[in-house]
């Protein structure tokens, strides 16, 4: 392009400035990155939440149990095909902030009802006969540099005594924000070990029904099953169960949101500013330009395009920096259960800086577009 | 050159009862009042008169910078009055070489890419570009400062540098606004030689604006601004009346 000499020489004129503006954009738009993995960690399981399955809990709340019993009722409701159910353990590994999320799992239906989690098979049968087995996460092994085959002790907390796993697989997840940090353990171990107040009960069921689209129908019909029992039960789409999770954190989106917007419109005023000063310096040479033949329109583009290179040098390097930071590993040490910059962030990031780059520099572009000649020669 | 206004419409600039109007503070600024002027091709004029006459107002209007309160600039055929915004911006690319008095060079481009700057507008080629760039920078004697900056240059070398950006893109005629002014004698000096060969050698128009006398004597007309007309002397001075 015949013209980058001019917009890179324009570009360059301050040195100390350039660098600046596009620091501003590169902190603005790593600190976007870091809200949008933040974001992402909490509502990441919305969206990738199953759209048939459904989760029953105790209608009172999550941490109170359900007869086991419940599951062949459940199975018999019209529109459920399968059924599995899970407990919390909540042991601890080492040290208390070795956080990770253990559950009692039921070992003959667990593949089918979450088929995301890829586990080769013979790992998979390794684990269904050993009833001292257990599963872990690709996240979580490789956090604590777990091997298959080594002997993983947790200690219970609301469960007493010291818990020893067989580690006999590990699973990944097929898709980018599939979690990668549980740790599964057979729930006919965890019925055996615990106290008899909890026997025969299980945490919450997940359901697969036959058709999505009768879901609302099917958990209304769970819950009408067991209305007016000790356990009553209160049933979610998974997506909706996500959600509700997510909310006890209190608005994160509303937060982030806040804290992006004030971001955001702290850097236009400052590259706005930024550009109108740059514009100013230049109004001679700009009339100058225009007195030789460059047209209005070539102006405004010069100075929208000069704005336009500012944003997009300073908001890619921002991203890159935020992916980086998130490929260095997770810094809270699986307290979240995703980490990453998903691809709609980087995107959205892209577009926003963009789109400061064209508000920033679109009055001192109009400006410069509009300015008459012979008044800016004046003025010199 | 004719400032009687009797000369048909044959030469090069045709002006005729141009009218400019300034209003400030409430108050109308009569700047240039019916002046009428014809200049042929390869004349060299100077304008003269004291501050606030309207020598720079008439070279603004005839490089087609500013519009006129009334009356008519025809040149080589094209009458620019009523020309829009966009069209006289092509105009002047095409027509007008301007020189000013601060030089007004962009001081992030060398001299070359500063002279290079009117054939960025052309169909040119990269390769045909430099080679107008060259013999421009060749014709005002910078062929060996084309990668300085200006501010690595003297002021009458950084005026050359104006003046080759002004004739590199072959204009009809070229506007000088005061283009010694900011010079010493010597520089200036100078100056005034290279547009002298200009019009000498290459046979450029030139239309100058000057405070400085001396500088004036060099060229073919001196004509003073005087209650916004035109009044002629030097060459008339010395023929004894008359155009040429």
């Amino acid at each position: 392009m015949k013209y980058s000499g001019l917009i890179f020489a324009n570009l360059f004129r301050k040195k100390l400035r350039l660098l600046l503006t596009i620091g501003s954009f590169a902190v603005a738009l790593m600190l976007f990155g870091f809200l949008a993995v933040v974001k992402e960690a909490f509502s990441g399981g919305v969206s990738i939440a199953g759209a048939d399955r459904l989760v029953v809990i105790n209608r009172t709340s999550i941490i109170q149990p359900l007869p086991i019993s419940y599951a062949d009722k459940i199975m018999r409701i019209p529109g459920v095909k399968e059924i599995t159910h899970d407990n919390w353990f909540g042991g601890v590994y080492q040290d208390e902030r070795n956080f990770f999320p253990q559950f009692a799992i039921d070992v003959e239906r667990q593949r089918q009802i979450y088929p995301e989690f890829a586990i080769p098979d013979e790992q998979w049968q390794a684990f269904k006969q050993d009833r001292q087995g257990a599963i872990a996460g690709a996240a979580t092994a490789k956090r604590f540099g777990w091997k298959v085959g080594d002997r993983i002790p947790i200690k219970g907390t609301f469960l007493p005594g010291v818990w020893e796993f067989n580690l006999d697989g590990i699973y990944h997840g097929t898709r980018q924000a599939d979690d990668e940090t549980q740790f599964w353990f057979h729930w006919d171990m965890f019925e055996e070990k615990v106290p008899e107040r909890y026997k025969g009960m299980v945490g919450w069921y997940t359901v697969r029904v036959e058709n999505p689209d009768d879901s609302l129908k099917v958990a209304k019909a769970i819950d009408a099953e067991f209305s007016n029992s000790p356990y009553e039960t209160h049933t979610d789409t998974e997506k909706a169960f996500a959600a509700g999770w997510v909310k006890q954190f209190g608005n994160i989106e509303f937060l982030i949101l806040t804290i992006g917007g004030v971001v955001f419109f702290t850097l236009l005023l400052v590259t706005g500013n930024t550009m109108a000063i740059a514009v100013r310096e230049r109004t001679n040479e700009l009339a100058v330009l225009k007195a030789i033949g460059y047209s209005d329109r070539f102006v405004l583009l010069l100075v929208l395009t000069e704005s336009l290179v500012i944003a997009a040098v300073g908001g890619g390097l921002g991203l890159i920096l935020a992916k980086g930071f998130t490929l260095l590993g997770d810094p809270t040490h699986g307290l979240l259960p995703f980490f990453y910059l998903p691809g709609i962030a980087i995107v959205a990031g892209t577009m926003a800086a963009l789109a400061i780059g064209i508000a920033s520099g679109i009055l001192p572009a109009v400006g410069a577009m509009r300015m008459r000649v012979v008044e800016a020669l004046r003025r010199v | 050159m004719r400032v009687d206004g009797r000369n048909g419409n044959a030469s090069l600039i045709n002006v005729r009862g141009l009218d400019k109007k300034y209003y400030r503070g409430g108050e109308e600024i009569h700047v240039l009042q019916g002046l009428n002027l014809d200049v042929e091709q390869g004349e060299f004029i100077a304008f003269m008169g004291p501050s606030g006459s309207g020598k720079t107002t008439l070279l603004n209007l005839l490089g087609g910078l500013d519009v006129p309160s009334a009356g008519s600039i025809t040149v080589a055929g094209d009458e620019i009055t009523h020309m829009s915004r966009s069209k006289l911006t092509e105009w002047r690319a095409r027509h007008v070489g301007f020189v000013f008095q601060m030089y007004n060079l962009i001081p992030v481009l060398t001299a070359f890419q500063n002279v290079e700057l009117p054939l960025l507008l052309t169909k040119l080629s990269k390769a045909e570009r430099r080679k107008h760039v060259e013999i421009a920078l060749g014709v005002v004697g910078l062929s060996d400062r084309m990668h300085h900056y200006p501010r690595q240059l003297s002021g009458g070398q950084e005026q050359r540098v104006t003046i080759a950006r002004a004739i590199v893109s072959d204009p009809t005629f070229l506007l000088c606004d005061e283009p010694t002014g900011d010079l010493d004698r010597k520089s200036a000096d100078e100056i005034m030689e290279l547009i002298g060969t200009l019009v000498k050698q290459y046979h450029k128009t030139v239309l100058m604006v000057t405070h400085d006398p001396v500088v004036a004597q060099r060229a073919d007309y001196t004509l003073h601004l005087d209650k916004g007309a035109l009044v002629e002397s030097g060459a008339i001075a010395q023929a004894g009346g008359g155009g040429r």
